[in-house]
């Protein structure tokens, strides 16, 4: 830190620095050796277990290689083991911060597979809860972000809001986190009396919030220091290393799946896909503070007209019967045995179904043979094609600016390693 | 050849119409268009979609096991295009011996860490690969775990 110690972080310079912005820029020369920095699998800024190989001159980076897989836990190979209806708790467990996102794209993908029309109040639902989840990981990533570059404080009043969402998914699921909420078919249970109530008080009192962050942030010297001209990549080459999402949308391309192949019905919802063009830090967090406003009014409209009508779809053979019905007709007992002895068959064919995840394009290729497990479930978790990017990230910036640069990309790596 | 069925779409049509050979079959099958090339013609068939068809983005590739059926594997490349706003989906049937597709790393990088997964999973080599290693396992493990016949219990000895 002899270059940038603290007293520079407080004079933050606002005239880009050469070699960080332009990435056809040469090296600066060899100030003598080089040294190797191994950072991760445990620093506490790589928010999981990712491997850094820093190849450094002096306090540049020259060579940078991610270094992956300490999280992989065979997700895929379990998944050919289990049932349709019981893998919907393996999809939970992918992404920590957005396990609905996870678990509406799997079912989504099983249903394309079926056929399956889902009821409108269940679509209504899964998009205000998939939202909620949105903003669950864009606060956890901003408290977390912020606590990286050295704002304390802000941690707190993300993880503060972010209880209130988690209490929120408690009172639907009854799970904190592994939530398991959306299912095949439809949603797992009805939703709690009061619901409205709860969801209200949020988006009322939500973007107060979102101004308190802003509060401490976006005219926080300290935090345009350190994140303004930060971070560059090309577009062209994110687009061809796979980078997805907010990355994508800081760079001034409007991509969105909600907007360009929308599913669940998010075509009926009036909603924006905010975009900047710096392509840094600095617009990555606002991008993301801007969605962030954009999920409220989203949560908003469902909560304002959601529809009446039944949370599960009128399909016997894939959905659990009622309790009451269990009880009192012959075919339901029937169904609810085979559905959990054997679970149900789902027609030979394979499909690719895209959600747009928190963090970015979220795909699973689900191949069916006909059986009543899947021949072969694929995650691309959007980690996974972002952190492809590190080294054209890095290489040739700051050893100070990886930590801000590689956080703007908000991975999680068991999305990444499965 | 092109199947009768898949003239309608133009991006079946324009590939045909580059090399109609490298097409083996594809289906339409829930709004999803799948094509099956021959995999020796892998590279330049996805060179053409990518400089002419605007399919800029390879958003995956993956493999599928068919053990112990003949050829044995299935490798799948999902691609998209923003232009268009389409996807369109190619697969590659390879033999269970010796198993080995060219990469397309240099068509789109992204696919580099994508085709390394599907080597480590189901070890399957690219070709021309830059750094074809190990990226979820260990280095010096044994096996490909998501083979069909890889087993899923037992101890090691």
């Amino acid at each position: 830190m002899s270059d940038r110690d603290t007293t520079s972080l407080l004079t933050p310079q606002l005239e880009p620095e050469m070699d960080t912005l332009n990435p056809e820029a040469a090296p600066p020369p060899s100030r003598g050796r080089q040294m190797t920095l191994n950072m991760g699998p445990q620093h506490p800024s790589t928010h999981g277990v990712l491997r850094l190989e820093l190849e450094l001159d002096g306090e540049t980076i020259v060579k940078a290689k991610p270094d992956i897989g300490y999280l992989h836990t065979g997700i895929e190979k379990e998944f050919e083991a289990k049932t349709y209806q019981q893998s919907v708790t393996l999809t939970d467990r992918i992404d920590y911060l957005a396990p609905l996102s996870n678990n509406l794209c799997y079912c989504l993908a099983a249903e394309k597979l079926l056929q399956l029309e889902i009821p409108d109040h269940a679509q209504w639902m899964r998009v205000m809860l998939v939202e909620f989840t949105r903003l669950n990981s864009h606060l956890v990533w901003l408290g977390t972000h912020a606590i990286d570059i050295g704002a304390m404080s802000v941690f707190l009043y993300c993880f503060r809001e972010r209880e209130e969402i988690l209490r929120i998914f408690e009172m639907f699921s009854g799970q904190r986190m592994m939530t398991s909420y959306i299912r095949i078919g439809g949603l797992a249970l009805a939703a709690p009396r009061g619901w409205q109530n709860r969801v209200k008080k949020f988006v009322d009192m939500f973007p107060s919030k979102i101004d308190e962050y802003e509060d401490l942030l976006t005219n926080n010297r300290i935090w345009i220091g350190r994140t303004r001209n930060v971070g560059y990549i090309a577009l062209e080459d994110m687009l061809d290393l796979g980078v997805t999402g907010p990355m994508i949308r800081a760079a001034g391309l409007p991509w969105d799946a909600r907007k360009t192949q929308p599913y669940s019905s998010y075509e009926k919802f009036d909603f924006e896909v905010p975009t900047r063009t710096e392509n840094d830090v600095y617009a990555r967090y606002q991008v993301r503070i801007e969605e962030m406003r954009q999920s409220c009014k989203i949560i908003r409209q469902a909560l304002e007209g959601m529809p009446e009508g039944n949370f599960q779809a009128d399909a016997p053979g894939i959905v659990l019967p009622e309790r009451e019905k269990m009880k009192t007709q012959m075919e339901a007992l029937i169904y609810h045995f085979k559905i959990v002895t054997e679970g149900f068959r789902v027609p030979e064919g394979e499909v690719y179904q895209v959600i747009e995840s928190p963090r970015g394009e979220l795909g699973y290729y689900m191949v069916s043979d006909g059986t009543t497990k899947p021949y072969r479930v694929h995650i691309h978790g959007p980690s996974f094609g972002n952190l492809q990017a590190v080294p054209k990230l890095i290489e040739g910036t700051q050893v100070a600016d990886v930590i801000a640069a590689i956080g703007s990309m908000d991975f999680v790596l068991g999305d990444c390693d499965r | 050849m092109l199947p009768e069925s898949l003239q309608q779409y133009p991006v079946a049509q324009a590939l045909a119409a580059f090399d109609a050979d490298a097409i083996l079959g594809g289906k339409f099958d829930r709004g999803e268009l799948t094509l099956e090339i021959d995999a020796a013609k892998i590279v330049p068939v996805c060179m053409h979609l990518k400089t002419e068809e605007k399919f800029i983005r390879c958003g995956d590739v993956t493999a599928l096991d068919y053990y112990p059926a003949e050829p044995r594997f299935v490798v799948v490349y999902h691609l998209h295009s923003l232009a268009r706003n389409e996807r369109l989906r190619l697969k590659c049937r390879i033999s269970g011996q010796n198993p080995a597709v060219d990469s397309v790393t240099g068509v789109w990088r992204g696919t580099n860490w994508f085709e390394r997964e599907a080597f480590d999973l189901f070890g399957i080599q690219f070709r021309n690969h830059p750094d074809l290693t190990r990226i979820m396992m260990p280095d010096g493990w044994e096996g490909h775990p998501l083979r069909k016949d890889y087993p899923v219990t037992g101890n090691r000895v």
